[in-house]
Formats: structure tokens, sequence, C-alpha cells
């Protein structure tokens, strides 16, 4: 037997690690980049950081592949032929920039409206906002419109604060959590290593999602529902929980605004009944009298009639203890056996309140009422895009709120906590700028929370005065903007033209947009005095997607490795439940090709553009790059960007800007924690602790203790003046639907063109989830992860599969209202009988993204955009309305409906784009 | 080295979680990025941007259906990566000697300098845990991280395997099945970790933890209504419910 | 298993070559002068040549003679030993043949014995493999065998080569009879493959990864059954029944030489099959076998 070869086990790893933050996703995990000779080598987790603990994702442990990706842009480029042809010609940066400041100076100093700035999966909106609001445009958004704006308004509506990254499950001691819909992107690892913790104490997991896969297989149960029926089901459990009288009563009378009472009747009909002050106030069970809202040792009359007026309480019970709810009602809606719902009533019921716990620590609520004990209910509820990208998921992610709290689940040991900024109620947040001037900048920030009529984008005429027709009558709540309705807009120039399209990380020209085919041409049509109807487009992005070649100009990005950045709580942060947190990108290494983070250079537009916070008295440049301007942009006195080590050192939350900051932020692994108190861990919109400590950090300037809204009043404004009440009116074609949408309280209605689409002939619905490995597009480009995922089928449910005789190879036509496409399909059981799915964004245009024409992502992957219409079926009333919900105007990519028919074996997917043009060379060999 | 030890002090391995296993792909990645520039020749890619790419990778994640008798089909996700096997059929087809296991922990590895790139031990394996490398012509395997576990120059929390390592929901266990104490040997004895195919005879270090069972009817009485709300209308309900405060 | 063309072509030729080898070695065929040159000279090539093509799929064929330190327990590094062993011990005899040196018939045998050694190793590198169900069987060796045996008796154009043929033929129809029911009887499925079948039944929902990779190229081919078919035919005309009727009708140059090329070319096929028609039990993670 010859000797056991010696092996070194201890080779030496890396020369350096550099700890910075992934942007593979949207989660922003810190991870730990190792460097040998100057060069990547591997990237992991970083064990501290808040957001991952370590783990990474697929596509976070891939990034290597995408900072050496050969699909990286490399220079400045101009289009010197027709727009689409690809004919481009590389420039100097000082050229590009002279360039684009001849395009928007002008538009600055006559209408900035005309500028509209739209960023894709920008993770620095408080920044490019602010650029925005400085050079005075109305037409600012990120991507949350065609996103999350659902999930996020529905929650800061009803809870002051939303799912997704924005809390989570007490996951330590939750007993049962019960995940809703599609698509496992956002927060991924948090809720990965979640379910980890759940499953390693044998909690139980329940599912509810069409599609059984990811989260959902390895759910102890799974509820197949049918898509845009989640919140029929959701209030049908609330039917049997209050038939049962398994209800919060407490939690309900001391936390939400189910003690207020509703004016029965007269012009203020519906509204929160207020006292002399104008403040809402409850009436006291100890004396039946009224009492305010906030009085200490109030103890609020969930069954009080006042002058007339019912309580809140009263109102919601009525409504949902409606035979129309019984599970016995909803069932065939949903495609889930009345059983099973109650069962899951049940279920919900048993563990809230017979397997109740209790953290033994006191606390002192904004009454000032003492308690010894923080009670808590361990069932705890997440959700996911799939009940939100609905014309009815404003009102879905208000039912699954309203749920939450008839359980007394939210911010309660075991149940969903917030994570800080949040909890914050609507009215801390600001309502949205829109007025404009030449020259001036706009008076505050674009995005807000509406409060009623009185806060819309309405110019004096009563037209938009946002190109995507944000917070209009068409939908008051779009705290994110439409930017799926920004192309189709300003083409159709509705409500107005604009000149200069000014996009950042957003492929509009294929997957981020509804109908890409339609919006190609868009882009490239011209009107009868053979201009451009869009007449300029300036898109800055790293990598070449598909948009690149609609751009006149390009401003190429830099990688994530390449760049500082600056995780806010004045935007997105990364804060955990016990912790308020930030963090920091920085440059881990440096570019190898012309390329400038896009901060940076809209931070020199600005100077040159001569914004007024961009540049000194003497109109020199303020800021030298995005990384001086993290650290001494002062928003409010005293608060930055970052909120670690401020001052001297050591301030945090509040203090002077320290020029050394990103210096410790590296130090520190490129985040900051500031850590909740123990006494204010829970109960924190009503934890007095709390309330102390977020004003101290500088969440809030006050304390902002609120009350949940059951019953939401900036929903009844837009009910009542649809049916007639107040002075600012909305148009009388909106006036059904939006005393529909704007219900108080959360209702369901199905989605938009539903029964249309089923008498039609599309009976079936169709949708996308994200791979857990894929983020949008970015993936194809990357050697490994294409490797997992290259292309993809549409799941077929056995029903259809056998139907139609479909085998293995076969392609199918997909049919709905606004085209057809032809794709390979798959088989799948667990999945809802009546829905076909896919991956989202694994199709790829020919040419795009460096990879070869004959890709299989090119040419049997397939998109379901094509399929989706940006609005709805014309009614013959001339209203061009968006394909969105009414409520946020997000889109509703999922109220999709499509009919399948067999086709047989092919080999390639249809539509087939022509290529387009290259902008990169295609890759050959990996780094 | 191609006649197996008779016996090996440690038992390293991994026990697989199918029941918290989410089919995320992280170790797959974990482990290419690792292994890529870790022990041996690089983890080549061939053709990566073009119409058919193909790479090496040491680990992959299924995707299965399971439809039981009565019940919804369930979907699980199945990592795949070599399993150390104890009789390991890969040793012994060895014409060189490459491929042996280790006596100190019984962890299979491919000597690669002294690989000629033949092919037969991923022949030999019924569980494909080897992939030839087309650039180097050398056999790639899972080395359980060998460059990690006993790494000096790693901190102690991260002497593990870059797949166990990287792992969001935590599915994947590293330690020594010799050791009846260790976590993996009373994770599978609790949960009732198994061995893939343990008729071919190969003895399979890892296990794998079965899904827990799936789909149970909730046993609590479905719940009462209070009363009858129709007979006693809402106003009935209203005292009833309010009267328990 | 992925009919790779070196891997056929080497155990076709080099099965052949150690055949007629044995033949010379033990002296069943004797010949002299430039006759013994052409005939030892034939043996050995389709020996070297067969175990050179042997090389060709190696990734690192620089390192081959690592292969000979294994012999104690791999298949490969004995083939490796017994073939240069034979080719060695069997050189006396063929110059004594070519340069008439008289050596008694003899020192022929160990080398003859060796020869068909070098095949029986040759067909354990496949038996051994329990993986492959169809390949993991006592009929292989026996195969390979007859293979040798009937081919280098064609080779050396010996009168009973017909029989020879005959029994080759009994074996093929034996080994693809038995062959086509031994991965049923391996009674492995995806569900025991992955240990599923204790929840149901097991079926592939999505591949692990949509690129290609080097177990699919390798260990899955799938060849049609119709197509299987054909060729079985075709490789047992071309194999046996052809060789045998040429031989039967005339004893010329001609039929000797007709004889071995359709053999050898009817070899081909059969082998072709030996390695398409193999399912390695891998496949049941992919849900193709």
């Amino acid at each position: 037997m010859t000797v056991q070869p010696k092996i070194d086990t201890s080779p030496p790893v890396s020369d350096e690690i550099r700890k910075t933050t992934c942007y593979m996703c949207a989660c922003r995990c810190g991870i730990n980049v190792h460097l040998k000779e100057g060069r990547v080598s591997y990237i992991e987790g970083n064990r501290d950081h808040p957001v991952n603990k370590g783990v990474l994702c697929a596509k976070g442990a891939s990034g290597i592949m995408q900072v050496t990706a050969p699909s990286r842009l490399r220079a400045p480029l101009k289009r010197v032929g027709p727009r689409g042809s690809g004919a481009f010609e590389e420039i100097s940066w000082d050229e590009a920039l002279a360039l684009a400041v001849s395009w928007m100076k002008p538009l600055r100093e006559t209408a900035p409206e005309k500028l509209a700035f739209f960023t894709g999966r920008d993770q620095s909106q408080s920044f490019t906002g602010w650029w925005a609001q400085a050079f005075g445009t109305p037409n600012y958004a990120a991507h949350g419109g065609f996103c999350s704006v659902n999930m996020a308004a529905g929650g800061i509506y009803t809870i002051g604060g939303a799912f997704w990254e924005f809390g989570q499950p007490d996951w330590e001691r939750t007993k049962l959590f019960v995940l809703f819909g599609v698509a496992e992107d956002h927060d991924s690892n948090p809720i990965k290593i979640g379910l980890g913790k759940l499953k390693a104490r044998g909690a139980r997991v329940i599912g509810v999602n069409p599609i059984r896969t990811g989260y959902n297989a390895v759910a102890d149960d799974w509820l197949g529902i049918t898509p845009g029926t989640d919140g029929l089901l959701i209030l049908s459990l609330i039917h049997c929980l209050l038939e049962a009288g398994k209800v919060d009563l407490e939690y309900l009378a001391r936390y939400t605004n189910a003690p207020l009472l509703v004016v029965e009747d007269g012009p203020e009909k519906g509204m929160i009944a207020k006292n002399a002050e104008s403040q809402p106030f409850v009436i006291d069970r100890r004396t039946g009298a009224p009492a305010p809202w906030d009085g200490k040792g109030v103890q609020p009359d969930l069954g009080a009639v006042y002058q007339g007026n019912r309580t809140v309480f009263q109102h919601m019970a009525e409504r949902y203890l409606a035979p129309e709810y019984a599970p016995e009602a909803v069932a065939a809606r949903c495609g889930i056996a009345a059983d099973r719902i109650r069962a899951l009533a049940a279920e919900l019921a048993q563990v809230a309140f017979e397997q109740a716990i209790e953290i033994k620590q006191s606390w002192t609520d904004f009454r000032g009422d003492f308690h010894e004990t923080m009670p808590g209910r361990p069932v705890s509820f997440h959700a996911m895009r799939g009940i939100s990208a609905h014309s009815n998921g404003f009102q879905t992610a208000r039912a699954l709120h309203l749920l939450q709290i008839v359980l007394g689940t939210v911010e309660v040991p075991g149940g969903y906590r917030l994570k800080p900024p949040y909890p914050k109620p609507m009215e801390a947040h600001p309502t949205p700028h829109f007025v404009t001037a030449p020259g001036k900048p706009l008076s505050g920030p674009h995005l807000g929370y509406v409060r009623g009529p009185e806060n819309l984008a309405l110019k004096e005429d009563g037209s938009p005065a946002r190109i995507d027709k944000a917070f209009t009558w068409e939908n008051p709540f779009s705290a994110h903007g439409l930017m799926h309705m920004l192309i189709p807009n300003a083409h159709a120039g509705d409500p107005y033209r604009i000149d200069t399209l000014f996009l950042y990380m957003a492929n509009m020209a294929w997957n981020s947009s509804m109908n890409s085919a339609r919006v190609m041409e868009m882009l490239t049509d011209k009107g009868p005095d053979g201009e451009y109807i869009i007449p300029r487009i300036i898109y800055s992005d790293a990598y070449a997607s598909e948009m690149v070649a609609y751009a006149d100009l390009i401003l190429p990005d830099t990688t994530y490795l390449e760049r500082h950045d600056c995780i806010s709580l004045l935007d997105r942060p990364i804060s955990e439940p016990d912790a308020a947190g930030d963090s920091i990108r920085w440059p881990v290494v440096e570019p190898d090709r012309d390329v400038r983070p896009f901060q940076s250079v809209l931070l020199d537009l600005g100077a040159r553009l001569g914004l007024a916070p961009m540049v000194n008295a003497d109109g020199s440049p303020k800021y030298r790059d995005y990384a001086d301007y993290i650290t001494n942009h002062i928003r409010r006195p005293g608060v930055g960007p970052l909120i670690g080590f401020r001052g001297d050192g050591t301030a945090e939350g509040r203090g002077d800007a320290n020029p050394d900051q990103i210096a410790a932020y590296i130090a520190n692994g490129g985040f900051y924690q500031a850590h909740v108190p123990e006494e204010a861990a829970f109960y924190k919109p009503w934890n007095a602790a709390y309330q102390d400590w977020a004003v101290k950090t500088s969440l809030y300037e006050t304390p902002q203790p609120y009350l949940f809204s059951i019953w939401s009043e900036p929903m009844r404004k837009f009910q009542a003046a649809a049916e007639g009440l107040g002075p600012i009116q909305p148009p009388d074609h909106l006036r059904a639907r939006l005393k529909l949408a704007m219900d108080p309280l959360p209702v369901w209605h199905p989605p938009f063109g539903d029964a249309e689409a089923t008498g039609w002939g599309y009976p079936v619905h169709a949708i996308t989830q994200r791979p857990m490995d894929m983020y949008h597009s970015w993936g194809s480009q990357n050697a490994w992860l294409r490797q997992i995922r290259g292309t993809n089928f549409l799941y077929l449910p056995t029903k259809i599969w056998a139907e139609q005789g479909f085998v293995e190879g076969d392609y199918a036509r997909v049919i709905s209202p606004n085209g057809g496409i032809t794709v390979p399909v798959a088989h799948m059981a667990a999945l809802n009988e009546n829905t076909v799915w896919t991956w989202n964004a694994i199709g790829k245009r020919k040419g795009a993204w460096a990879l070869d024409e004959n890709a299989s992502e090119a040419t049997t992957g397939f998109l379901l955009n094509h399929l989706i219409s940006e609005l709805l079926p014309d009614k013959g009333d001339g209203a061009r309305l968006s394909n969105s919900d009414p409520v946020t105007g997000q889109a509703a990519w999922f109220d999709l409906r499509v009919r399948i028919e067999r086709v047989g074996p092919k080999d390639h997917a249809e539509p087939k784009f022509a290529a387009v043009p290259r902008v990169v060379p295609q890759g050959k060999e990996r780094a | 080295m191609t006649t197996l030890p008779t016996h090996t002090e440690k038992k390293l391995g991994l026990a697989i979680d199918l029941d918290t296993c989410v089919g995320c792909q992280a170790c797959v990645t974990a482990c290419k990025g690792w292994n890529d520039q870790g022990y041996g020749v690089p983890l080549s890619d061939q053709n990566p941007y073009g119409a058919d790419p193909s790479g090496v990778f040491l680990n992959r994640v299924h995707s299965y259906a399971v439809q039981p008798i009565d019940g919804a089909a369930q979907t699980i996700n199945f990592p795949r990566s070599c399993l150390h096997c104890d009789d390991a059929p890969c040793v012994t087809v060895c014409p060189t000697g490459a491929s042996y296991k280790r006596a100190e922990d019984g962890i299979v590895l491919v000597n690669e300098d002294a690989c000629i790139g033949c092919g037969l031990c991923a022949w030999a394996c019924p569980y494909g845990a080897r992939e030839m490398d087309a650039a180097a012509g050398v056999m790639k395997k899972c080395t359980l991280c060998v460059d990690r576990i006993y790494n000096e120059n790693l901190p102690e929390e991260d002497r593990e395997p870059a797949c166990v390592r990287g792992c969001p929901t935590g599915a994947r266990h590293f330690g020594d099945f010799a050791d009846p104490d260790s976590k993996v040997s009373r994770l599978s004895a609790e949960r009732g970790g198994y061995a893939l195919m343990p008729d071919l005879g190969t003895k399979p270090v890892n296990r794998y933890l079965p899904p827990r069972k799936k789909d149970v009817p909730y046993e609590a009485s479905v719940l009462a209504p209070l009363l009858d709300i129709k007979a006693s209308g809402f106003a009935g309900w209203l005292d009833r419910v309010l009267g328990k405060i | 298993m992925h009919p790779a063309p070196s891997v056929i072509l080497f155990s076709v030729l080099s099965g052949a070559g150690f055949g007629l080898l044995f033949y010379l070695g033990f002296g069943l065929a004797h010949p002299s002068g430039w006759a013994a040159f052409l005939w030892w000279g034939l043996g050995y090539a389709l020996a070297v040549i067969g175990l050179s093509a042997s090389t060709f799929h190696l990734g690192n064929p620089q390192r081959a003679l690592l292969a000979f330190s294994q012999w104690r327990s791999s298949w490969l590094s004995r083939e490796a030993w017994t073939s240069v062993a034979a080719l060695v011990l069997l050189a006396p005899m063929a110059l004594s043949d070519w340069l008439g040196l008289g050596l008694p018939r003899g020192f022929g045998w160990p080398g003859a014995v060796l020869a068909l050694g070098t095949v029986f190793t040759t067909s354990m590198i496949y038996a051994q493999i329990k993986a492959v169900p169809r390949w993991h069987l006592w009929l292989t060796p026996v195969m390979f065998l007859t293979f040798a045996l009937a081919g280098g008796a064609v080779l050396a154009g010996q009168s009973f080569a017909p029989v020879l043929l005959a029994v080759l033929l009994v074996v093929l129809l034996a080994i693809w009879q038995v062959g086509d029911g031994q991965f049923a009887r391996r009674a492995q499925t995806l569900g025991t493959a992955t240990g599923l079948d204790r929840i149901g039944t097991v079926t592939v929902f999505e591949q692990a990864h949509t690129a290609g990779n080097y177990l699919l190229r390798e260990m899955i081919f799938v060849v049609g059954r119709k197509h299987a078919q054909k060729l079985r035919g075709l490789a047992m005309v071309l194999t046996c029944l052809l060789p045998a009727v040429a031989l039967a009708i005339s004893t010329g140059w001609w039929a000797f030489v007709a004889a071995a090329v359709c053999h050898i070319t009817g070899a081909l096929a059969a082998r072709w099959l030996f390695f398409a028609e193999a399912e390695h039990v891998v496949g049941l993670f992919y849900g193709k076998r």
C-alpha cells in the first residue's frame, strides 16, 4: 500500500478580506470579499452582519462572476445612428457630461417636468430623489410602482410598517408561521434563516400559494390558492375567528382604532368622530363617557355607541360576519375547500390563544400605563409579491394585516415585528410634492403618503402633475410612483410630452415593462415631424442589458464592488427588529474600465447644472464624489445618510458629519447597528421606551405613538368624495371604482378584468416567480448562475396537462387578450389547478448581456410580459386606465389571464425578436 | 492508495435536511466559489456565455415532485454531492492511486497530480459525485472542504465546508458520524437519517434527514360559533363577545 | 453510457489482437518467415493500437505509467500489467517464428495465457461496476473472452472459427437477453435512489442545472429501442454470420479478409451497443434511464 499523499490542509486563504455589502439582489447582505494579488478570489457572507449572519445565497456567492462579466459596459457611449440600431461611438466622460448638461439645463430653466428621472433597482433612492427634487422635476420615482407598493402602502396605512424586509416574524418564538404569496425574493436570506430556525425546533409552517416550490416546498401544510383570491381567504378566516369570538379584544381595544367611533351620517359620514379639539376619542368602559384615545388608564369600549355613532369594531365585525365571507361561500372561488379554511382558522386561534406566551419584561405604554410583562401570541405571518401584484393587492395586504391585528400578533412576542425606522405611522411620512417652477427646486420630496384628496398631485385644471399619473384619482396612494406607465404615457403624450427620459438600472425595453414589444416600438417611434416621440434618452447601467441599445447617451456605471454606496435609514435600511442598522459599500477593487459610479456622476451633473445643494457659494462642486456626500450631507440638523460614528466618532443617530465615518464603517465590517433597548423590543408603536429611543436615534423628531388603522380614514375620504361628499371631486368615470377600491375596511373584489377574462375564454391564471438564484435579468450574464437556470418552462397543472394530452418536450401557445406566445411547457402537480407559471426574467433578447445569440435564454427562454397590457381594456369611455391597483397604481402583473393550446414539439419559443445590437462583444472565456 | 483503509478514526460527512432545504442553490455556488480557488485545479467552465455552457459543480441541487398515494403533490429539493462512502467503489477502481480515502477522517479525495483522467472512478460512483474537469483533465469531487475544516488560517467557526457555512436555512450539517454524540449523529438518529442506495454496498457516510410528514389534517376541532348569529342577530353576538372581556 | 469511439476502438481492436496473439502464442497457428512477421505484426498492431487508443480519452495521458501502480485493487491497473506482460512474454516467440529461431512452442504459452488474461481484465473493468447493472454480470467477461477467442480464430485462420462465431452469437443473444432485464432486477428507481419513495411516487420537477454537464454527457446516453434492435441484428450478421459463411465457403485469402473485416465491423457495432445501451444508475437522479 502506497503512502497517503500529504496535503496542505492549512493553505493561506487570501491576502486580504474586505467587508462590504452585496448587490446581487435587493437583500443587502454583508459580504467578505477575499482578494489575492489585488483580484477578487472568493466571496462569502459576513458572520457579523445583521442581514445574513454569515450565510449567502446562490447569487451572492456568484458575485465574482458578475464583477468580471463580459457584459460590463466599458466607456460612455453616444448614439450616432438611428435609435435601437446599436450605432454608438465611445466618448469621453467630459463629452458625455457636457452633452447631458446641454440637454438638461434648458429644461430646468424652462420646464423642469420635461426631464423624467426614474431609477430602477436603485438602492440610493433618498439620494436620487434628493437630486430630482433639486432639479425641480416632479417626475421622479424608483421601481416600487411595478414591484411592491401595494405591500408597502397597505402596511403603512394599516400598521405603520410592512411585510418584506420592513419587518419579520419573531423567528425565535413563533410557533405557527403562515406565508402568503409567490415570489421567494425579498429579504430572502433573512426569511431562509428564519425558516431554518423554525424547522430546527419543529415549529409549524403553512404556505398559502398557488405554487408549491421553495419555501412552500418545506411548508408542513400547503393551500394551493387561486391567484388573486388571497384577500377573500383572509377575510373568510377573519369571519371564522369573529364567529367564534376568537379575537384579541384587549389588543383591539388598546392598540387599534377599533374603539374609535365612526360618524354614522351627514357630511362627515364615515370619518372618525372627533372631539372639540379635533382629536379622536373613545368611550371609557369605566365611565361610559368619552375619553382621550391616549388617556392614562382609559379602557376603550369596543361596544360603545355614542350619539348614534358606532365603533370601528362594530363596523368591522358586522362586515365580516356576513355570510358572503363564510368559508362555504368563498371556497370555490379560492380553490380551497371550506373545511380546510375552517381548520386553518381553528389552528390560528388555537396557537394564538391556547398557546400564548409571555416575556418577563415590564414596559410602559403611551398612555402611561405600566405593564409587568409582554404577553405574546405566537402566530406570525409574512407575505410576498404574490398577494400584492394584483388590482386588489392593496386591499389584500390590508386584509392580511387585519388578520394579524384581530389575532393580536403584531409587535408582540411570537408575532410579527417591525424593523426601525418602522413602526412609523402614515402621518409621520411626507405628502407628495409636485409643484414645479422653472429654475427652482421642488418644495419637498416627490413621494409620500396621501391623507386625502387635497394631497393629490393634480394641476389646477385637475390634470395629473406627474407623467406617470401618480397620486391621481386613478391611483391616489401611489407612494412609489408608476414606473411601468412612464414610457407609455410619455409616448402617448398623456398627460403631457416630455423631452428627456433619464433612466438608471431599469430594463424597460425588456423584462421590466408590460407589453415589452410595444414598449420597444414606443422608444423608437417618431412623430410626423420625423423626430423621436420621446426625444432624448439617457441611460445609466453597469451592464449591456436590452435597454442599453435604446439610449442616446449611455453613462456606464461601476459594478457593486467598485463603488461607494449607502444603505441608509433615510431610505431602505438593513435594520432588525432589535436594532436600527445601515451600511455602506466601498470600492474593494478599482474599475479596469472607463466607468464611473452613477451617484458620483449625478453629483457631477448636479454641480454642472448649478443645482443649489450640490454647489458651493462660489459655484464649485460641493461634493467631490458620492463618498463625500455620504460623509458630509446633512438632511436635517444632525442627521445624515448614516447613523453610526457621527460627530467625534461616537455619536449614534444624531451628530455632526464625521470625516472619518466611512473609515469607521469599513473597520466595523461595513455596517452599523443601534440596538433597541430590551424594554423597547416589543409593542413598539405604543411603547414609551421605544418612542424615546427612536427620537434619540433620529428615526422621528418627536414620539409618534399611534393606533393601528382597521378603519382607514384617508381611504374613506376618497370613497366619500366618490359619493359626492366634500369639495374636491373625482371625475365621474372613476366614481364607481373609487367607491369600491377605497373602502375604509379591507375588502375583496375580483381582480379587474376577471369576469371578462373568464367570459372571453381566458380561464387560466398565469403568474411568475423570481427564482432564488436569479435577480431579475441580472443572473443570465453570470457564468455560474446561467448554468443553473439558463432557460425556463411554463409549468402546467395536471388538469391542463392531462386534458390536452401534453407530453414531455411539448410547446404550448399561450394566448391572452394582449397577444400570444409559444413556449416550452412542463408538468407540475403541486400547483393550483387553474394556474400556470414560469420563472421571471429568464428569457433574454438575442445579443443582450454579452451572450451568444443562440444562448438558451434567447432561444427557448421566454417572458410572459408580452401577454400583459399596460392598460386595462378600453371600455369605450375614452379612459386610458393603467393595468394597476386602483389604490396604489402597483402594476397588476399577476392579474394575467390566458388560455393554453397544445402545439407539440418545437425548438424555440416565439415571438422571436431580432438580435439587439451589441454594445459589448460576446463573452468568450470566463475570468 | 487504491485500497481502502480498513478503519478510519473519524467519519466526516454531511447530514442534509430535506425537510428544511428550500432549493435555493446557495450551497451550489458557495461550493463552486470556494473550490474554484481552493484544493486542486479551478472548477472550469466551458462556453460560459455560449449556447451550450457546461462546467464542473461538486454539488448540485435537484428538485423532485413527489406524489403521495393520498394528499397533495409535494416538491422536495435534493442536494447531491459525494457521500464519502466507507466502501467507496470510486477508490478501488482507480488505476493510479489518485483516488483515495483518508485514513484519519474518511474523506474521499483525488490526488490530482496522479490523476490520468480516465474517468473510471466517475463510472464506479452510483451517485454522480465526480465530474471531470474538461480544462485540466482531472477528476473533481467534493473534498468536504479539506482545505477549510482544518485550516488554521480560518477562524475556528469557519472551519466547516463552504456549503454548510453558506446554507441560509441551515439544512446542511457537518460532523463526525463515527462519534455517536456528534450533532450529525444525533440529528440522524432523531430524524431517521438514511443513506442513499444502501443495497449497492457502498456504505455512504452522509445521511439525508427525511422530510417530515406533510399535509397532516389539523386535529383540533374547528371553531365553534359563539352562538347562532342568524337567530340572535349581530347585537346578540356583540353582547356575547364583549361579555367575555 | 456514452459510446466513446476511443474506448470502443480500444476494446474491439485490443480484444481481437490479444485473441490473435493467443492463437499465435499457443502455436495453434504457427506461421514462419515473413508470414509470421505479418501475422504476429497484425496481432501486436491491433493490441498496441487498441491500447494506445485507450489513452486518447485520458485527461492526462502523460501520467499513464502511474496506471501500473494499483494492481492490487484496480482492474484497469491489472489490465495494464497483463497487457504489457503478454506483449513482452510473446516477443521471443514472435521473433522466433519470424526469424526461424526455433524456440520451443512452450515459450509462447505463458504469453498466450496472459493475452487472454488481458481480455479478462478489460472485461472486469466493466463487469465490476455495480452502478451499471447491464455490465455487472458474469456474462460480461464471457462475452469479452468469446469475442477474443472467436475474433482471434478468424484472424488466425482457424478452421474452427465458424464454431466459435456460433458460440459468440449465442453469448451475444444471452447477454442482450439478460442485460435487458438487468436494471429492472436491480430494482432501483428515482424513488429508491433518493429514498423519497417513502413518501410517494417520485418524478423530476426541475433538473438541477439547465446546462449540460460531464455526468449527462458521460453516463446518460439514450438509444432508441428500434434503433438498438436494428443494430443488434446488424451486429449479429456482421460479427458472426457473414464471417462464418465466408470461411465456410472458401479458404482463400479474400474470404479471410472479408471475414476479418466483417467481424471487426460487427464487433464495433456490438461494442457500441455495449456502451450505448448500458444505463448508469446516476441517470435516475436526472429522471433519465
